[in-house]
């Protein structure tokens, strides 16, 4: 009820912005809906939280800048709790409110699903977290995302972990989730195709928190090196027993593990873990001044942040060029113009979606925070 | 063989904890014959409990040494109980002999209830708190493999033991005791006779609650990490000890807790991992199947 009137109202004050930006039939009403779809509320709320900073300072910005085509944009959020199911019903809720594009999801489990739901109302995804290859391997026209691919990240891992671990035992887990299983699977392969072969393959189940049972198996394995691929309460967990049982392991994960949560569960466990992620978006000179603008605001723009940030950018820049905020005109712009100037530099996107230059690097945790390796 | 002994001591923690929070299950089951699910929910508000006064003690710079566990302890039963009160008071007792799922459907909403009640109050996100009991001893080392059992859970074994004891003795020994085997076996002679069956019946929540407290305390010291979500996984898998242990029975709960441990545990160490939860719900299946009142269940004996 009251959101129906606030759609009224908006109308009314949008109203001679529309007369006077004309453009698509698209903006025959009100500003222009944009989505930003994650986990705001679980175990990942922390991820959707650093996605809500980027999405909202971001329309922030670009409203404060004019707009896009003269208009305002208004950001809808949408709680999926990385649950598969709930991030359909979060997508149909969206698509139900007209927005243009999603920014999101975060889980590959719960942007997945959620692309066939946009697929299908005709509105663009661009996922600033989702690693799977599967999400933009699908097909469809309205998948994007800022962030690298699994089997990119897991052929950075797997390398290295065969190169810096030879001779030594290796666990291979993972959580069963599309993102966890994708990374870890890619990751092996990668290190077995360099030579290295796991002594032991194993899923968890995630939300449990006992993993006792699972850390004295890969102890009498005599493991030296656990690969994680899963999210980093599990991953915090599984060290910090592994460390109370005696195991002196080295615990490698992913980009979940990019958020200090990770250390207020492993505690002093977490000393030494490695992750790959993008080598760190805030020292790129194009992130400085937004960097401050987040840093003034109280917020630090660690993990995903800058790379929502630049999700809604480059929608926005596209929508510019395209003179449209129709989503597949937008599509179409993104992939054949570019590359587009955004926080986290220079980015252009390939047929499918994906970036085209996607970096990862190594980070370690020490003293309850992360750095590159050097 | 010290491997087995390694996993056997890891199930044990486990079970235990199951154990603790099934006798919530078992009790109000035994005396209004009524599931009631928001007991594991009741768990998390004790874990959530425990954890406020962990930083209010730390805060008022008495320290974290036994002394102040013990108090934490003592303060998570006490409001943790107040909350099992609370619940049977508004959601239960106004639906006493109304038709039998009425204060189900209820109990699944005071379980919805106080989850998004903690999800408001406390936030979404995992609330961690640092080690506070560590150590563990080496018992055994043999093949190459070091048996150690850690501090924490030989702690868990301990008090839940003691728990268990001091409440055994409280139902069977004491007159409070025999009001509520009296009002499990007849409510309405317990009342002719002159017991308090409403007294009574509160009395059992605040039992089942404070123990729930004493196992959500454990669990936080135990892993560190506790969201508004945990009573779920838990109180399904507390829930599935109480009636594998047959349901109105205090030992059977235990037991039912330790097997469910047990299986879990020896599952993940000897067959694949992700089939655990498959495992045990299947053994239990076939335990109902063979034994429909449960390990220490007692059959049903229609009252005349």
């Amino acid at each position: 009820m009251t959101m129906q009137r606030r759609t009224l109202l908006g109308a009314t004050i949008a109203g001679p912005a529309i007369l006077a930006a004309g453009g698509a039939r698209a903006q025959a009403r009100g500003p222009i809906r944009i989505g930003m779809a994650g986990p705001l509320t679980g175990a990942n709320a922390t991820f959707g939280a650093q996605m809500r900073e980027g999405a909202s300072q971001a329309v922030t910005d670009i409203n404060a800048a004019g707009g896009v085509l003269g208009q305002q944009i208004v950001l809808e959020t949408g709680d999926d709790a990385c649950d598969p199911r709930q991030a359909v019903s979060v997508a149909n809720q969206l698509s139900g409110r007209q927005v243009r594009v999603v920014i999101g999801h975060y889980c590959s489990g719960s942007s997945i699903p959620a692309s066939k739901v946009y697929l299908e109302e005709g509105v663009l995804q661009i996922s600033p977290a989702s690693t799977n290859p599967a999400y933009t391997d699908q097909g469809g026209w309205n998948t994007f995302r800022t962030c690298g691919r699994d089997d990119q990240q897991g052929a950075i891992a797997g390398k290295y972990i065969a190169d810096t671990y030879k001779g030594k035992r290796v666990a291979v887990l993972h959580d069963n989730s599309a993102y966890g299983k994708g990374l870890a699977d890619e990751t092996k392969k990668a290190m077995n195709a360099a030579g290295l072969n796991e002594e032991i393959y194993a899923a968890y189940t995630p939300g449990e928190r006992d993993y006792n049972a699972i850390v004295s198996r890969l102890k009498a394995g005599n493991i030296d090196v656990i690969y994680v691929g899963g999210y980093h309460t599990e991953a915090g967990l599984i060290v910090r027993q592994a460390k109370e049982q005696g195991m002196n392991v080295t615990l490698i994960g992913g980009d979940a593990l990019m958020t200090n949560e990770f250390w207020q569960i492993s505690g002093a466990a977490g000393e030494g873990t490695l992750m790959t992620f993008s080598s760190d978006p805030r020292k790129r000179p194009t992130a400085a001044e937004v960097v401050e603008r987040f840093r003034a605001r109280n917020v630090n723009p660690e993990g995903f942040v800058l790379y929502t940030y630049a999700a809604t950018q480059i929608w926005a820049e596209a929508a510019k060029k395209a003179n449209s905020v129709d989503p597949r005109r937008v599509a179409e712009t993104m992939k054949s113009s570019g590359p587009w100037q955004t926080v986290l530099g220079p980015i252009s996107f390939d047929r499918k979606g994906d970036v085209t230059v996607p970096d990862y690097v190594f980070y370690v945790w020490k003293n309850g925070s992360y750095a590159e390796m050097s | 063989m010290a491997y087995a002994l390694q996993q056997l001591i890891n199930g044990v923690a486990l079970g235990m904890i199951y154990g603790l929070i099934a006798v919530g299950y078992t009790m109000v089951y035994g005396i209004i014959g009524m599931i009631n699910f928001a007991h594991g929910d009741i768990f998390m508000i004790g874990a959530f409990i425990s954890l406020i006064s962990f930083v209010l003690i730390s805060m008022g710079g008495w320290g974290t040494g036994p002394g102040a566990i013990l108090l934490v302890l003592l303060v998570s039963m006490a409001v943790t109980a107040l909350y099992g009160w609370s619940v049977e008071r508004v959601a239960y007792r106004p639906l006493r002999g109304s038709f039998r799922l009425a204060p189900l459907i209820s109990a699944i909403g005071m379980s919805i209830v106080l989850q998004n009640y903690v999800q408001v109050a406390q936030g979404a996100r995992v609330k961690p708190i640092e080690s506070l009991v560590t150590g563990s001893v080496e018992l055994w080392h043999g093949n190459g493999f070091a048996v150690s059992i850690s501090t924490m859970q030989a702690m868990i074994v301990i008090v839940t033991l003691v728990i268990l004891a001091v409440f055994t003795w409280l139902v069977t020994r004491t007159s409070l005791g025999r009001a509520m085997r009296a009002c499990e076996q007849d409510r309405k002679m317990a009342g002719l006779l002159g017991i308090d069956t409403d007294r009574t019946i509160s009395i059992t929540f605040v039992i089942g609650a404070s123990l729930a407290a004493v196992a959500g305390t454990m669990y936080l010291l135990r892993y560190g990490v506790i969201d508004f979500y945990i009573g779920f996984l838990a109180g399904v898998k507390a829930f599935t000890a109480a009636v594998l242990g047959g349901i109105g029975s205090l030992p059977g709960a235990v037991l039912g807790g330790l097997l469910i441990g047990l299986i879990e545990t020896f599952w993940s160490a000897y067959f694949s991992v992700q089939y655990k939860d498959v495992a045990t719900f299947a053994i239990l299946a076939i335990t109902l199947v063979f034994m429909p009142t449960g390990l220490l269940g007692r059959a049903e004996v229609e009252k005349v």
